[in-house]
This record gives structure tokens, C-alpha cells and sequence, in this order.
């Protein structure tokens, strides 16, 4: 028997429900796995061992019962910006140190409910601002295929997991690129879906207009059956959205042939590193010859996409990150003199760095005088680039480009610099602006580093965009290799 | 642009932030940066163009009836506030 971990999660949900492995054997190798790892690696904040081994067991008499769902006994973890009742939810901030969520997000207790047994809560940049990991409170997360350098970020721990294989399958969030930006530095599939299509109760909120959940994973077909039990209209969440989810699994088969590839001409920009492109273009090659039609498009004010997004995001951003007032949860200050310096206090002391310029960025972009400038500027030229993509999705069925610039960086290496750090989202921040459903797969290697293809579709075509990936990953073997050390 | 020390404090206080002397500084290079950096958006000509707030054209916020629907769970919220006494949040006197 192969081990364990090497299996992807559908294999080790097959695997479970014909019986070739308990769910118990499985947590209890994945939890070695993590413990082992977690010195070097640092991708948990919190591992939840007692209550995954109990589940665990409580999963193995369903299965022997013949019951249960789509991932009964499967191992997963979730980020740790997703409330999970009766366990720590930090968000990576230590304002949230000692935050123990009252009540499950619709996320978890939909796993929960088709039977994903919890592992623990991965590592993330706090309050999901940053694209390195580096902004924890908990320490940053290191690549696994080189520990010098970031897994990316803000699912930074969720991707360096699923990429050692400590675990199958992890939630994520992408705000700006918080899951498509690790998921190519760490050389695995990373979903974010159609803003609206998976709930957002229970997440605790960055940028409301451009938060949306999804999912970290060895491969498309892995996403598409994590994304089927996570996703769907949620009452508690005022912009999820009221519209069926297809069998995302059921679709992955079917040919791309005659399937209308567009290549971002805005994409293959002068920062765009040499090497990436060669394997970016590579990888288009594999999609002409599966017969797809590829042609090239231009979205000419995607260029504006992360000054938009550094508007747009910091203003969400103060105005949500405001209920952290040192009253209800979260950190307070000792001793405070009065009100004001009980607000001041505890947010000084309780937010990072980023976090507290990101809030002052958007306190200044929302302030009289500015408002129009800055912030009514950035949301028209959004409506521009949603305009672009809406032209683009004419003339072809998908988007295909890089999803960095370059890959993975040393640790350290961009923290002095917050433009230099925010230019990394570059080809993935349109994406959230417009609200599109976009993935990140492996696609190649440079100096035994990952590199990752995006494909973008059209609103809610999270199931052409899955197909487009597994054709590609059924093509090639990228999505298939693990770092060293971690086989 | 680049932003006065007064500046950073203001926005500071708007914010309910207290920063050190040692990070006015730090802020104040670092949000003139982005500033700088964000004025880009100027040479776009949004003349016409509506602002979008949300990514999804046409929907609108959907609303439910008013009704309750959650339970009273105020002590098991209150687990995690830093300090209450009889089932109400404590903060330092404001009226004296």
C-alpha cells in the first residue's frame, strides 16, 4: 500500500468508503505529519489532535454503517480566519490571541456535514493582509520546497500543508490573490470561486466587496469535489448567492476541445519574469493541442488593477477591522485611562504593522476631502475593469496568464518595501474586483520552484474553469510532484 | 503626496490608533508611497462611469422579514469579552 499521504483527497475519499484504510489510520498519520513538520514549517497555528481523532473514529462507524458523505473521514484543515465553534479562530493577529469562535462559519459546518474530519487551523498573514505570510502574529510560514523562502500569502499555512502533504485539502481565502498567489508558490491548485458563491458567515471579514472562500488542494479534481460540499447559498451571508451548484465533480470529464482560451495580453507585462512566461507559455501549447482555440485579448485597464484594489481594499478594510474596539472580544489594553484611550490602546497594541497601515490607508482614502479623489475614483475605474472582462468573455470562454510575476521569494526579502509586496498580486487582484471564479495549477518549474497558470471565467463558471484545469492536469504530471523531504 | 507627521497622527486618531513616536515616521514614508503609488488611478478618464461597489452587477441587497431568529446566546458571547459584570460589557466610566 502506497502511503497515505501521497494520496489526493478523492483517492483517500474513495479509498475510505471502500475500506482500504480507517479514517483513524489516516488522522493519526496526517497528525504525525504535522507535528513533525510543524518546527520548521510552522503551517498551524492551533491542531486540534483529541477532537480530529475523536471525529475520526465517530467517522469510521458511519462508514462501517455504510453511511455518511462526499468526505467522511477525510482529513482537512481550515484557515484560521474561519470561526470554528469551541476552538481558538485568531485570524492570525494576536488582537484575536485568545478568540474562541462561538458558533461554526457556514463553511465549516458544511464540511462538517459531508463528513471532513477538522485537523487543525492553518497559519495566515493577519488578518489575511499580506502575500508572504510574514504579517502573523504566529511567525511566518516557510516553503516547503525551500524553507528560505515564503509559501506566499494570506493562505500561506493552508498551501505549505497541503503542498508537504500534511494534509489533503484545506480552506482558503482570496481577497486579492490570498489563494491563487500561494497555491502557485507552493506549486499546488488553489480555487477561489464567484464572489457570492460560497458564504462568507463566519469569515471573519477583510474587504467585503472582494473576500470569497475556496480551496487549497493537490488538484482540480480535488477542488472540485471540496468546492461542491463548501459552496451554495447561505441565508446568513447577505451576498451569497440564490442559484443552484452544479456537480463541479461530475463535470470534470468533459473534452475542452473547441474551448475558447484567451491569453491576457496585460498579463505578459515587463514583470513578468523570463522563466515564468516559458512555462506559462508551455502550458498554453498543452491547451492548443488538447483543441483549445487559443487567441489573444486585451483588458486595457487591468494595468490600474492593485492601485484599485490598494483603494478599495484598505477602505473595506477600516471600516470592517472598526468593530475591534477592545470591548465585546479581543485584546485590551491594561489599565486604560478613559474610553478613547482604551480604543487607541488596544488597537495599537492588538493589530501588526500592515494591519495598522492598511487601516490608515483606508481611514485616510474614506476621510472628508479625499473620499471623492481616491475612493469614488477607484470604485469607477473597477466598473471599468469589470467592463474589460465583461468584453473579453464575449469573444472567449476563459482567461488564461501567469498567476505571479515570479516565484517564491526569500523570507524578508520584500517586507521593507509595502509596493513591492502588493505588486505581487498583480495578475490575480482583477480577478476579485471583477468577482470572477479563478484557479491557479502547477504548470512547471524554475530552479526547482513551482510556478502557477491562472485561468479566470466568466461569473459562476466555476465548473468550465475546473474542467479547464483537470484537462490540463490530465495532460500533465506538474500537479503531481512533492518538495523533498515531504514524498 | 507626501504626508506631514500631523497628518499620520490625525489619521491615527481617526482610526483609534496609538502609535509610537518611533512609527509616525514609518507611516507616514510608507502611506505617501501609496498615495503616490495610487495616483496612477488620475490618468484613467471615468468620465460617465458609475462607481461600482459590488462585483456582481445588478444585484441589490436582499432583505428579510424582521423577525427573530436567533436565540439569546449573550452568555456564551460574552465568554470572550475582557470584562462584564450581570451580563453587560464593562468599559472604563465615560460620564464622571
Amino acid at each position: 500500500m502506497s502511503a497515505l499521504h501521497t494520496r489526493t483527497l478523492t483517492q483517500l475519499a474513495d479509498g475510505l468508503r471502500r475500506k482500504s484504510f480507517s479514517s483513524v489510520e489516516l488522522v493519526g498519520e496526517m497528525l504525525a505529519r504535522i507535528e513533525k513538520s510543524q518546527p520548521l514549517l510552522n503551517a498551524f497555528i492551533s491542531v486540534t489532535a483529541a477532537q480530529a481523532l475523536e471525529a475520526a473514529r465517530a467517522a469510521d462507524r458511519t462508514l462501517a454503517a455504510r453511511g455518511g458523505g462526499a468526505l467522511t473521514g477525510v482529513p482537512i484543515a481550515h484557515k484560521d480566519i474561519f470561526c470554528t465553534a469551541g476552538v481558538r479562530t485568531t485570524c492570525g493577529s494576536r488582537m484575536l490571541d485568545n478568540f474562541v469562535a462561538p458558533y461554526d462559519a457556514t463553511v465549516v459546518a458544511k464540511l462538517k456535514g459531508a463528513g471532513a474530519v477538522v485537523l487543525g487551523k492553518t497559519n495566515m498573514d493577519e488578518f489575511a493582509m499580506g502575500s508572504s505570510n510574514e504579517t502573523s502574529f504566529y511567525g511566518p510560514v516557510r516553503n516547503p520546497w525551500n524553507p528560505q523562502l515564503v509559501p506566499g500569502g494570506s493562505s500561506g499555512g493552508s498551501a505549505a500543508a497541503v503542498a508537504a502533504r500534511l494534509i489533503p485539502g484545506a480552506t482558503a481565502t482570496d481577497t486579492g490573490g490570498s489563494i491563487r498567489q500561494p497555491a502557485a508558490l507552493c506549486g499546488i491548485t488553489g480555487m477561489k470561486p464567484t464572489y457570492g458563491r460560497v458564504s462568507r458567515y463566519g469569515m471573519v471579514a477583510f474587504a467585503s466587496s472582494l473576500d470569497q472562500g475556496g480551496t487549497l488542494t493537490a488538484s482540480a479534481a480535488d477542488a472540485a469535489l471540496m468546492l461542491r460540499e463548501m459552496a451554495g447559498f447561505d441565508v446568513r451571508d447577505s451576498t451569497s448567492v440564490e442559484r443552484e451548484v452544479p456537480d463541479y465533480v461530475a463535470a470534470l470529464e468533459e473534452p475542452i476541445a473547441g474551448l475558447r482560451v484567451g491569453v491576457l495580453a496585460e498579463f505578459f507585462d515587463k514583470g513578468l519574469d523570463p522563466d515564468n512566461e516559458r512555462c506559462v507559455r508551455e502550458a498554453l501549447k498543452v491547451f492548443g493541442s488538447l483543441g483549445a482555440r487559443v487567441t489573444q485579448v486585451s483588458l486595457p485597464h487591468l494595468p490600474l488593477s492593485v492601485p484599485v484594489y490598494y483603494v478599495v481594499a484598505p477602505a473595506e478594510c477600516s471600516s470592517n477591522l472598526a468593530r475591534y474596539d477592545g470591548v465585546r472580544f479581543g485584546h485590551r489594553c491594561e489599565n486604560p485611562r478613559d474610553l478613547n484611550d482604551m480604543y487607541r490602546r488596544s488597537r495599537g497594541e492588538g493589530f501588526g504593522a500592515e494591519v495598522k497601515r492598511r487601516i490608515m490607508t483606508g481611514t485616510y482614502v474614506l476621510s472628508a476631502g479625499y473620499y471623492d479623489a481616491y475612493y469614488l475614483k477607484a470604485q469607477r475605474v473597477r466598473a471599468l475593469i469589470n467592463a474589460d472582462f465583461a468584453r473579453a468573455f464575449e469573444e472567449v470562454d476563459v482567461l488564461i496568464g501567469p498567476t505571479t510575476p515570479t516565484p517564491a521569494f526569500p523570507i524578508g526579502a520584500k517586507t521593507s518595501d509595502p509596493i513591492t509586496m502588493y505588486l505581487n498580486d498583480i495578475y490575480t487582484i482583477g480577478a476579485n474586483l471583477a468577482g470572477l471564479p479563478a484557479i491557479s495549477v502547477p504548470c512547471g518549474f524554475v530552479q526547482g520552484l513551482p510556478v502557477g497558470l491562472q485561468i479566470v471565467g466568466p461569473h459562476f463558471s466555476e465548473a468550465r474553469v475546473l474542467t479547464a484545469a483537470h484537462a490540463f492536469q490530465r495532460a500533465t504530471d506538474w500537479h503531481t510532484r512533492i518538495p523533498v523531504g515531504y514524498a | 503626496m507626501a504626508l506631514t507627521r500631523e497628518q499620520i497622527a490625525s489619521i491615527a486618531t481617526l482610526a483609534r490608533l496609538d502609535l509610537t513616536p518611533e512609527e509616525i515616521p514609518v507611516y507616514q514614508e510608507s502611506l505617501s508611497r501609496i498615495l503616490e503609488f495610487v495616483g496612477a488611478l488620475e490618468r484613467a478618464d471615468t468620465t460617465g462611469v458609475a462607481p461600482m461597489a459590488h462585483p456582481l452587477p445588478g444585484l441589490t441587497q436582499r432583505l428579510r422579514q424582521d423577525e427573530v431568529t436567533e436565540g439569546d446566546g449573550h452568555e456564551r458571547y460574552q465568554l470572550n469579552a475582557p470584562l462584564t459584570t450581570a451580563g453587560l460589557y464593562l468599559v472604563p466610566k465615560v460620564i464622571e
